[in-house]
Parts: C-alpha cells; sequence; structure tokens
C-alpha cells in the first residue's frame, strides 16, 4: 500500500520537533566463560571476548542512523554480573576490573557499560562481598561503568544486610565523587525483582539465563505523546488511552525496526524491545508534561498516580503489538533529574519523595535519579530503599533505587550532572531516624505471594 | 569470520550481512522558504546518481515551501551515504532542510 503524504509528514514531525529518538542499542555478552584466579588473566579474557562481539557495533549502528534519518542516542554494553564472572578471581578489591571495562568501553566506543553487579536478594556469595565493597572506588575511578546490585525479588524477600550495606555504599560513593557533586551514586542502582535483559542504564546487565551474546533496544519519545495528548485537548480518559497506545506502537516500531537491521548486519541475535518512554532534560521531552497534559496543574498534585497508571499501561498495551518480543523495564520512567518537567515540579514542592514513591507503584522503575541533602544519614537511604524494595517485592514488579545524597549540599540547592543525566534540585527526605530498624540486619521473608505453584 | 557451526546456529549466531540491500526506495523531504529552482536542483543531483523519481506532493503553505519525494534508489550509481550527502548539503545553497531517510522507516512505522 502506498505511503500517504500525511503519514510521511507525522513521522518527520516527530523526529524533528518531538524528539523522538531510539534512546539505545545494547549488546548483552556472557561473561560466563572468563573466570580465572589470576586478575590480570581475567581482565584480559573480559576484554577479548567483550572485543569479539562488540568491536563493530558503534559503526553499524552509527551507519543504520544515517540511513534512516532517526537519532540512536546510545550504543551500551551489557555483561554478565561482574561478581558472578569474576567469583573465581583472587582479590579483595575488583576496582582493577571496573577500570578495565571502562578501558573497553572507550575502545569499542559505547556511552555506558552496565554489569558491574551483583544478585544478593537472599544472600551473598564471596565474590558478591567482594564486588559491593569495591563499588565506591570502581564508580570513583571509571566514567562509564555502570553498577548494581538486586537486594530483594518477590521469591527471596529483601535482604536486609545488603540494603544497609548499600546504604553505606551510596554514602562513600558520594564522597568520594564529591568534587562532581557524587556523581557516582547516578551510575549506581538498587534493585528488586530487576530484569535481566533491561538495555537502560545504570541498571543493564546481562543476566545468567540470557544466551551467549544479544541485542536488546530501548526506545525513547515522552515528547511524541505529550504532542498528540496536546492536538486534543478535550477529549475522555478512554480517548487519552486509545491515542497513547496507538503512538506508542508507532514509537514501538521504530525500535523493532532498527533491532532487526543491526541484528542482521551484525550477524547477533535479536532479543527484546524495552517499551519504556524514556525522558531526557530537553524541554517537552517530559513524563511530567505528559501528566499535566491530561489536566493536572503541576506533576505531583493529587490525581498524578491514577494518570501515570493510565499512561503506563496505554504504553505497554500499543508497544506489545508492535515488536516480536517485548521485557527489560517496559513502562514510564520517572528520573527526577532527566526530566524538566519532574525538576520544574520538584523545585515548587509540587512533586515530594513521598509522591514519588506512590508513583512507583504504577510506573517501572523507582526512585530514579534523586538529590537528597549530603547529610541524610545513612540509615535513612536505608530506610528508603527498603521501602521501595517492599513495593517491588509485594507488587511483582521491579523497583530501584538511584539516589543521589550531594555531599555539601542542603534543600534548596542543586545539583548538575550536564548531559542525558541533567539537573536535580535537592528534595527534603524525614527527619525521624529509621536507624534501629536498619540496624537489626537479617532477611525480609519472601511475601506470601511468592507462593504461586 | 570463521565458519559457522551447527553451535553457532543454536547461539543464534549468523553471518553478518553487509549489503544494506533492505532499501529500495528513499524519502526525500524538503522544507523551507520558497525560492526559485528548488525542485529543480535536487532532481538533478537525484537524475545523476541514477535515483527515480517515483512520487512528488509539493506545497506551499503561507510561503514555506513543503515537499516530499519518494525515490528509487536500488540503481544508485554511489552508495547510500554518498547518495544522502550529496542531496542534503544542498541545504546552505538552496536554504531549506533536506532529510534523505529509508522509505522503511515510513512503512515501519504505519504499515503493518
Amino acid at each position: 500500500m502506498a505511503l500517504e503524504f500525511d503519514e510521511i509528514l507525522e513521522t518527520i514531525q516527530m523526529v524533528q520537533m518531538q524528539n523522538l529518538d531510539i534512546r539505545t542499542v545494547t549488546m548483552g555478552i556472557s561473561l560466563r566463560d572468563c573466570g580465572h584466579p589470576d586478575i590480570n588473566v581475567f581482565c584480559k579474557n573480559i576484554e577479548e571476548k567483550i572485543l569479539s562481539y562488540a568491536g563493530n557495533l558503534k559503526a553499524t549502528v552509527e551507519e543504520i542512523e544515517k540511513e534512516i534519518g532517526i537519532p540512536i542516542v546510545n550504543k551500551r554494553i551489557s555483561i554478565t554480573p561482574i561478581a558472578i564472572a569474576a567469583e573465581a578471581v583472587q582479590a579483595e578489591d575488583y576496582t582493577p576490573i571496573a577500570v578495565t571495562l571502562d578501558k573497553i568501553a572507550d575502545q569499542v566506543g559505547v556511552d555506558f557499560l552496565g554489569g558491574f553487579s551483583a544478585l544478593v536478594q537472599k544472600g551473598f556469595t564471596r565474590g558478591d562481598l567482594r564486588l559491593i565493597k569495591s563499588l565506591p572506588k570502581a564508580l570513583a575511578s571509571t566514567n562509564r561503568v555502570c553498577a548494581s546490585v538486586n537486594v530483594g525479588s518477590t521469591k527471596a524477600g529483601i535482604n536486609m544486610d545488603a540494603v544497609k550495606m548499600m546504604s553505606e555504599v551510596i554514602k562513600e560513593t558520594a564522597e568520594l565523587t564529591k568534587d562532581k557533586d557524587g556523581i557516582g551514586c547516578a551510575k549506581l542502582v538498587v534493585f528488586c525483582n530487576v530484569p535481566e535483559d533491561n538495555p537502560f542504564m545504570a541498571g543493564a546487565f546481562h543476566g545468567v539465563s540470557e544466551p551467549e551474546v544479544v541485542l536488546n533496544v530501548g526506545v525513547s519519545g515522552p515528547g511524541v505523546v505529550r504532542a498528540v495528548l496536546e492536538k486534543h485537548p478535550e477529549v475522555s480518559i478512554n480517548e487519552i488511552s486509545e491515542l497513547i497506545k496507538k503512538t506508542a506502537f508507532k514509537i514501538t516500531r521504530m525500535g523493532e525496526m532498527v533491532g532487526q537491521m543491526v541484528s542482521r548486519r551484525l550477524g547477533i541475535p535479536f532479543g527484546i524491545v524495552d517499551l519504556s518512554l524514556a525522558p531526557t532534560p530537553a524541554i517537552g521531552d517530559s513524563i511530567a508534561n505528559i501528566l499535566e497534559e491530561m489536566g493536572l496543574e503541576r506533576c505531583g498534585t493529587h490525581g498524578t498516580t491514577a494518570a501515570l497508571a493510565l499512561l503506563n499501561d496505554a504504553v505497554k498495551k500499543g508497544g506489545s503489538m508492535a515488536a516480536h518480543n517485548v521485557g527489560g523495564l517496559s513502562g514510564a520512567f520517572i528520573p527526577v533529574s532527566e526530566d524538566a518537567g519532574m525538576i520544574e515540579a520538584a523545585q515548587l514542592g509540587a512533586l515530594t519523595l513521598d509522591k514519588l514513591e506512590a508513583m512507583t507503584c504504577v510506573c517501572s522503575v523507582g526512585l530514579d535519579m534523586i538529590a537528597i541533602p549530603g547529610d541524610t544519614p545513612m540509615e535513612t537511604i536505608g530506610g528508603i530503599i527498603a521501602d521501595e524494595m517492599a513495593i517491588g517485592m509485594v507488587n511483582n514488579k521491579t523497583t530501584a533505587v538511584r539516589i543521589i545524597p550531594a555531599p555539601g549540599k542542603k534543600v534548596g540547592d542543586g545539583v548538575e550532572f550536564g548531559g542525558l543525566l541533567g539537573y536535580a534540585p535537592i528534595m527534603p527526605v524525614h527527619q525521624f531516624s529509621s536507624a534501629k530498624f536498619i540496624h537489626r540486619g537479617g532477611r525480609i521473608p519472601a511475601p506470601i505471594q511468592a507462593l504461586r505453584n | 569470520m570463521k565458519e559457522l557451526t551447527k553451535e553457532d546456529e543454536l547461539l543464534g549466531l549468523k553471518e553478518p550481512n553487509k549489503n544494506g540491500h533492505d532499501m529500495p526506495r528513499a524519502v526525500i523531504s524538503v522544507l523551507g522558504e520558497d525560492k526559485v529552482g528548488i525542485i529543480a536542483t535536487l532532481s538533478r543531483v537525484i537524475a545523476d546518481y541514477q535515483g527515480n523519481i517515483v512520487q512528488i506532493n509539493q506545497n506551499i503553505i503561507q510561503g514555506m515551501f513543503s515537499m516530499i519525494m519518494i525515490v528509487e534508489i536500488d540503481k544508485l550509481s554511489v552508495n547510500f551515504e554518498e547518495f544522502k550527502h550529496s542531496l542534503e548539503s544542498k541545504r546552505e545553497e538552496l536554504g531549506v532542510r533536506v532529510v534523505v531517510q529509508s522509505e522503511k522507516v515510513f512503512r515501519y512505522m504505519h504499515r503493518i
């Protein structure tokens, strides 16, 4: 069937005026065959392995970007969690591994490399402990390496020892990167029910049940959704849902197409499209603005959770029809610093940490890119993490915390990370203590929802 | 690259397919202030490289020139990148925005 003039024009507008882009093509690579007791040999093994598959990634993606005329913003690599891949390594400090990964990322020309990670929801191995202990230094000595630790799941409950440990790691990482407002913490995510095929950073890693090598694609496009709603100011909620579904379908088709093109040209299997709506600091490319377009004066006011639930569900319904395989996080992201509308709402006091927590019950991920006062006690961070993990555990969904206790900063200040990471106003936290709860240690048992057989 | 084995097949690995022959047509979109010779200039470039224009839709909306061309590019005498660059680099001379994209983008988005 011939293309209509209007259809062509619509697509061109999406790209040129509404910030439609493919957010990332992420290559997942298994490092399970790289283990060695000698850290230097291990580093050499992972370097050889990653280069053998990802050597042509950047060039191929850039070639496709030119052909389709749609920006593909990031090229990334995810790897087997290093705590697993490096378990056999006889070294207490894994920082040299992170430094090697940083060097590889630079050499291959990818923007980020994710998988300096551990999965400890039910307990630690020696490798897990060494990885977690190495995190602050590893994050402070690298630029492109992203780390994540899964501390809870619906099946296992929440490892509260790990929650406490991660709170300390976050404080220490912020301190070690204080010359850059604690930017190290922007590359570290604490998860519950982490997906193993997520192409988005900072939480991407190549899960243990994933194949040898795979390509995953993350789409973007909040600006496109907002523009569509803007054109229909008076329609009912049902109509809004329909409009979002249709738009999400179109956006996701671009991800599917790019995934198939890269896969064919590299000879590497295509895994999934992640249906997430990922905002950027660009004006108009904001999840908060979509919610406001639906009729909320400011994101964060009463009704925000309902509006977000509607958005998230419609995105999934539309997107799931557009791709062969859907996976990853798949939902709307609400990172504060990366979303101009969220930043504004937080500065006005319309959007609070408590409201954000409620919003994470109905969308993908969780408390994301939130800056809090530098003097926030470790135990309060632990409480924030534990709450967020509990939401994920009980509701069978992924939740996460990426929080930055910005050294020396107070409520009213802000931190500027630049680029896609944006600007974060310092948000207030509750002043009453969570210390005794966090220091008890142990594990919150798996909830009754875990017993499904 | 070495020969693919049965095991490679199970891993989902295939021979990389480098030639982008999934692209028989391109969509060329032009937007900007109207002036003499926009179509003439671009058509000349297309013809020089053996592109074949199959459809043109052109309008002047409030003094703005807007045009979409669909061009067969399977017999191009140069590669796509060079073709694209030759057309898009006319933007200074013509004072209009020229974008060349694979038609596949539009088919994928609007046709199931």
